[in-house]
């Protein structure tokens, strides 16, 4: 039997962790294909919607990560989006959603090495839970 | 602090004196109109009404246990913008929890009106009040079915899901709150002024003083605490019965998308909702798709993540009404599953939806410390 490999949807702001996923790659610093990332202009533009779409369609989880605390190009679009995480996580653990699922970093463009690890820690926490239940489950 | 008078209750008919209250403070001028539960002429149904003729306050009956839609829409239509007219509006504890909510979200306001509460006695789905409505019961003999005998099971019917299990039996927030447990409701109401406007409503009636009674305090009391073990319980069923996405999706299973709960939710407050726009408006082509790539797809579509997305947008306003589970044409326990949830993410950010006009809605504002447990990836689903 194949190893499970995780898919993991990934939001990344523009200005800071696109960035370091850039510096990542052009520093031949390795992380695994099993992330799928989404330029965002900021985390704050990570409308729930988004979230729970992908957590419905089958991914195994949802990484959002954007500018350290007082870095939001928006001033304050990352304080947005942790609150919403904060709901969301409240809201989906109701429903069987795994803490390891939904994850919230803040990366600095020039955090190329952290990002690269996060991921890499990310995908062993997500392949020790197994495929999430939505993927065998027919969700209406 | 409130000021407390007394309203005298003749013929022990509870119905003739609320109407003759609301006709005096019409009388006086100084208010132009009332919201209130109004019986309509040509059927037993009970509606929102705008009453500016005092008259017409013979058929007010806000304690029939009815309880077709969620009015905080109304107060919200009539007070979006000034009307320069004074309206006083007769609301349930749930009405009154829901305004507040739309008034934060700059959708009414509160100027210009009188809120009037009064204690609250519940109500029967749409389904259930249409037969009571057969069987002419008169609401004095409902009242007295739920203060006097304290049976919430009357001729045979059963007072909605979400009133039997609502912890807010005394409306919050009110400028008047009009008492019924716990005194001697047959021969006189306890009139609560918590406001300065409510105050001067009253006092230009020259009603007669009293001050708010242990035993009614302690009714209260026992009341609550009733409701808040059955909710408990409520929750904990509701909780095992939706405890993954499959269960979820068993739970909603026989939802069609109509959105109906959405239209009925008070809370629910967006002017433009995504489900009906063209997002969600597909090409054939593109459900062939989705059928191709997992072998059949349910339509309509999404109908998981439409709840759960309302629930992201409305959980932390949500007051319990009940009326998602009243419009609901399959009748599905959607009062129970938002309550559920709404309870525990308004914990998760320590605000109670309609408690507190003063305090901002979680989503409208921020700090920079805060809640840093959700950020990281070292948090184990474990722990
Ligand atoms: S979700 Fe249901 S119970 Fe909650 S406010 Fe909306 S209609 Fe009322
Ligand atoms: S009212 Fe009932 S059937 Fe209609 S969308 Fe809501 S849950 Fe589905
Ligand atoms: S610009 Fe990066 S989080 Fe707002």
């Amino acid at each position: 039997m194949t190893e499970f490999e995780p898919t993991i949807v990934a939001f990344f702001c523009n200005w800071c962790t696109y960035t370091a996923s850039d510096l990542a790659g052009t520093s031949r610093l390795s992380y695994p294909p099993n992330i799928k990332i989404i330029r965002m202009m900021c985390t704050g533009m990570v409308d729930p919607k988004y979230v729970i779409k992908a957590l419905l369609e089958g991914a195994d989880a949802v990484l959002i990560s954007g500018c350290h605390p007082g870095d939001c190009h928006y001033i304050n679009g990352n304080y947005k989006a942790r609150r919403r995480v904060k709901l969301l996580k409240e809201m989906l653990k109701r429903f069987g959603l795994e803490e390891e699922r939904l994850r919230l970093t803040w990366i600095g463009a020039s955090d190329g090495l952290q990002l690269a690890e996060t991921i890499n820690t990310m995908v062993d926490q997500v392949k020790k839970l197994g495929p999430s239940e939505i993927k065998s489950t027919m969700v209406i | 602090m409130s000021t407390f008078s007394k309203l005298e209750v003749k013929d022990k008919d509870i119905v003739t004196s609320l109407q003759g209250f609301f006709k005096t403070l019409l009388e006086s001028k100084k208010i132009d109109a009332f919201m209130v539960p109004w019986h309509l002429p040509m059927k037993e149904v009970v509606m929102p009404t705008l009453i500016s003729d005092v008259e017409q306050l013979d058929k007010a009956d806000p304690l029939a246990p009815s309880f077709p839609m969620n009015a905080a829409k109304i107060a919200s239509r009539l007070t979006k913008k000034p009307a320069g007219q004074t309206i006083a509006l007769v609301m349930r504890s749930c009405e009154i929890r829901a305004f507040i909510e739309l008034i934060k979200l700059k959708q009414g306001s509160l100027d210009n009106t009188v809120l009037i509460g009064i204690d609250c006695l519940g109500a029967f789905d749409n389904r259930d009040y249409a037969s009571f409505a057969k069987k002419e019961v008169s609401t004095v003999r409902f009242c007295d079915k739920i203060l006097k005998d304290k049976s919430e099971n009357i001729e045979g019917l059963n007072l909605a899901a979400a009133c039997k299990v609502c912890e807010h039996p005394v409306p919050d927030n009110a400028d008047i709150i009009i008492g019924l447990y716990g005194i001697d409701y047959q021969s006189e109401l306890l009139l609560e002024a918590p406001t300065v406007k409510g105050e001067e409503l009253l006092q230009a009636l020259n009603l007669p003083k009293t001050s708010e009674s242990a035993s009614r305090q302690q009714a209260i009391k026992s009341l609550i605490s009733d409701r808040e073990a059955k909710r408990d319980k409520m929750f904990e069923e509701t909780s095992l019965a939706t405890s993954n996405i499959e269960k979820l999706s068993g739970y909603l299973a026989s939802c069609v998308n109509c959105y109906n709960c959405r239209v009925a939710c008070p809370v629910c407050y967006c002017r433009e909702c995504v489900f009906v726009t063209d997002v969600f408006d597909h090409d054939s082509f593109q459900y062939l798709q989705w059928a191709k790539k997992k072998g059949r797809v349910k339509m309509p579509t999404d109908t998981d993540f439409f709840h759960l997305t309302r629930m992201a947008h409305i959980s932390l306003a949500c007051v319990g009404c009940g009326q998602c589970s009243n419009a609901c044409p399959n009748d599905i326990p959607l009062t129970e599953l938002f309550r559920t949830v709404s309870h525990h993410t308004q914990k998760a950010f320590e605000y109670e939806a309609g408690k507190n006009i003063e305090e901002p809605i979680p989503l409208s504002v921020f700090n920079d410390k805060e809640y840093e447990e959700v950020v990281g990836i070292n948090k184990q689903s474990t722990e």
